[in-house]
């Protein structure tokens, strides 16, 4: 090990230079963010991480445990405010309005701002109940469209064949791979703008897992997805950007195949080769 | 078998042998021993009020069962020329029934909010505060309850509403307030131990957080709080000392919540003293407690019934 590693894991690593920032490159993003920092209790999780989320791609946000990537997604749909003692300074623009600006509906926010999570989590009702709980709860009423809403969003999740006999039977009978398409489909039904993907695919086995990235791929042109990953490959195979996170920094940001094939920080570099992490 | 160390074993061997033995051979057959111990106990005790219970039933004058739980008619020392002594229970049935239904309504729903209140509104509060309230509550003995309700409650009602003010109104309140500890404690474990990534899966939805109360923690939580539920009256229903010193005592069907009445458990209490062992009244009394006995099991076969179900529908994540 180089000297070098032994000085970074001792001190966190300074924020990526503004100079490399690719905030420029990215026209029309739908996400901005502005030195962003995240504090539990008096520990700090996000340090100064500012980035640009293009439009209708996918970004993935890759490094090791306990880097930031997950306390970052939940900070795009005030997840984190559930949590007490959390402090966030910085700005984060969604459209260009600050997402914790006093007029921000936080409900209407995470409508516009889904999310899928780790580990599957559909609630204990009928395959039907469970993707348009975001419509009932929105206090959507009319039965055709809540009707349409669900063989239209489980056809996008790629469920919709495997169910469409049992959509009132309790969703708790599925596969793994199963339900967490469902809570794709979930996402998906009401209409977000984007998907936040925190490790979808971590407790999956190969197949399920390639049946979700084919998905995320299907999804890509139609929905921002923000996807978590420890997958380096899966980066690769379904991201158009990615963002790699370390000990709360951001230390590179760049289209895919530029990080992958040209990474400009050694970090980056030693991280995707495998020599670290 | 602490057998002797073979010899060329060294002695630090055999003191391991023997603490060994001492650990788990000996431990071993004291839990054995205890566990029997409490099933012949249980055994015993359903046996004796069984052969008691159906006493009444059997022998030169038997009861007829039916009239025993159908009639209302309750005279245990009437003479021979009113008609002979009349055992039928129905009074007390309804009469119980009545006072812990009573107790239920009252209790439930606010035992239910209150666990929505410690377990998903105010955690913090609720573990430091709430919870050992609680706690103590479920200690306080039946009796300070029954003497509360005497010198609070029954005056309470005799000047609000008229009457005597011991009534079926007053049994009810003194054991919601009795039931209302135990339903709110397993209500608020059955919130406890619903996984967090059902809250978390419907705030990301955009539901706001009563949305996700009722929607998806309470009926997600539903077979756990209506044990609370059955366990809560069926302590209402076997509770005799506090029901007795303030519902009346008076021999009369349940008809009105201010009238006193009376129930299962409170008429063995006041007569057992006054029977002689093996009349027909004395005999009556066993019967009535084999009921509870009866209606009891009755409320544990549905606690069991609703226990399991809970895990077949993969309520657990």
């Amino acid at each position: 090990m180089s000297g070098r590693q032994d000085e970074q894991t001792l001190h966190p690593p300074r924020p990526m230079n503004p100079s490399s920032s690719p905030i420029a490159t990215i026209t029309d993003p739908i996400v901005e963010v502005r030195d962003l920092n995240l504090y539990y209790a008096a520990s700090q999780a996000l340090r100064g991480i500012s980035l640009d989320i293009p439009r209708k791609k996918v970004t993935a946000l890759i490094g090791p445990s306990g880097c930031g990537k997950s306390t970052f997604i939940r900070c795009l749909n005030r997840m984190n405010d559930l949590i007490d003692h959390v402090r966030i300074e910085g700005e984060i623009k969604l459209d260009g309005q600050d997402i914790h600006d006093g007029s921000v509906d936080v409900i209407a926010l995470r409508r516009r701002v889904g999310m899928v999570f780790q580990k599957w989590n559909p609630f204990p009702k009928s395959i039907y109940e469970n993707v348009i709980y975001g419509l009932r709860v929105a206090g959507v009423k009319e039965r055709a469209l809540l009707d349409e809403t669900v063989e239209k969003s489980l056809r996008r999740a790629a469920l919709w064949d495997e169910v469409k006999d049992r959509l009132h039977q309790s969703a708790m009978g599925m596969s793994g791979g199963q339900m967490q398409r469902l809570c794709i489909a979930r996402a998906i039904a009401v209409a977000p703008e984007i998907i936040l993907m925190d490790e979808p695919c971590s407790a999956l086995d190969p197949r399920s897992t390639s049946r979700i990235e084919e998905l995320i791929r299907e999804l890509q042109g139609e929905y921002t997805i923000i996807i978590v990953t420890h997958n380096m490959q899966q980066a690769a195979r379904v991201s158009d950007f990615t963002a790699y996170f370390y000990l709360g920094s951001l230390i590179e940001y760049g289209l895919t195949k530029r990080i992958f094939t040209t990474p400009r920080r050694k970090e980056t570099e030693d991280y995707i080769t495998g020599r670290f992490g | 078998m602490p057998d002797l160390p073979p010899s060329g074993q060294s002695i630090l061997r055999s003191a391991r042998g023997s603490s060994h033995f001492l650990r788990e051979t000996l431990g071993r057959y004291y839990a054995t021993l205890c566990g029997d111990l409490i099933i012949l106990l249980t055994v015993t005790m359903v046996a004796f009020i069984t052969f008691k219970g159906l006493a009444a039933f059997t022998g030169p004058h038997p009861l007829s069962p039916l009239k025993f739980l159908f009639s209302s008619h309750w005279q245990p020392d009437a003479g021979p020329d009113e008609g002979g002594p009349q055992f039928g229970t129905l009074v007390f049935l309804l009469g119980s029934v009545s006072v812990s239904g009573l107790a239920v309504l009252l209790a439930a729903p606010l035992a239910i909010a209150a666990s929505i209140l410690i377990s998903v509104i105010a955690p913090r509060a609720g573990e430091n505060f709430f919870r050992p309230v609680l706690e103590l509550f479920t200690g306080i003995p039946s009796v300070v309850y029954g003497w509360v309700g005497l010198s609070l409650l029954v005056p309470f009602i005799r000047n609000q509403f008229g009457g005597l003010g011991f009534s079926l109104l007053a049994g009810g309140l003194v054991l919601a307030l009795m039931i209302l500890p135990t339903i709110t404690t397993l209500a608020t474990d059955a919130l406890q131990n619903l996984p967090g990534s059902l809250l978390e899966g419907s705030y990301a939805l955009g539901a706001t957080r009563w949305q996700t109360i009722h929607r998806i923690l309470l009926p997600a939580a539903r077979p756990r709080i209506l044990i609370g539920v059955t366990l809560g009256m069926t302590r209402a229903f076997g509770e005799a000392l506090a029901v007795q010193m303030v519902i009346g005592n008076s021999v009369r069907l349940p008809d009105s919540l201010l009238n006193p009445m009376s129930t299962i458990t409170s008429v063995i209490t006041m007569d057992m003293g006054n029977t002689v062992k093996g009349s027909a009244w004395n005999n009556a009394l066993w019967s009535m407690s084999l009921l509870l006995l009866a209606i009891t099991f009755g409320f544990i076969v549905i606690i069991k019934r609703l226990g399991p179900q809970d895990t077949k529908n993969g309520n657990h994540f």
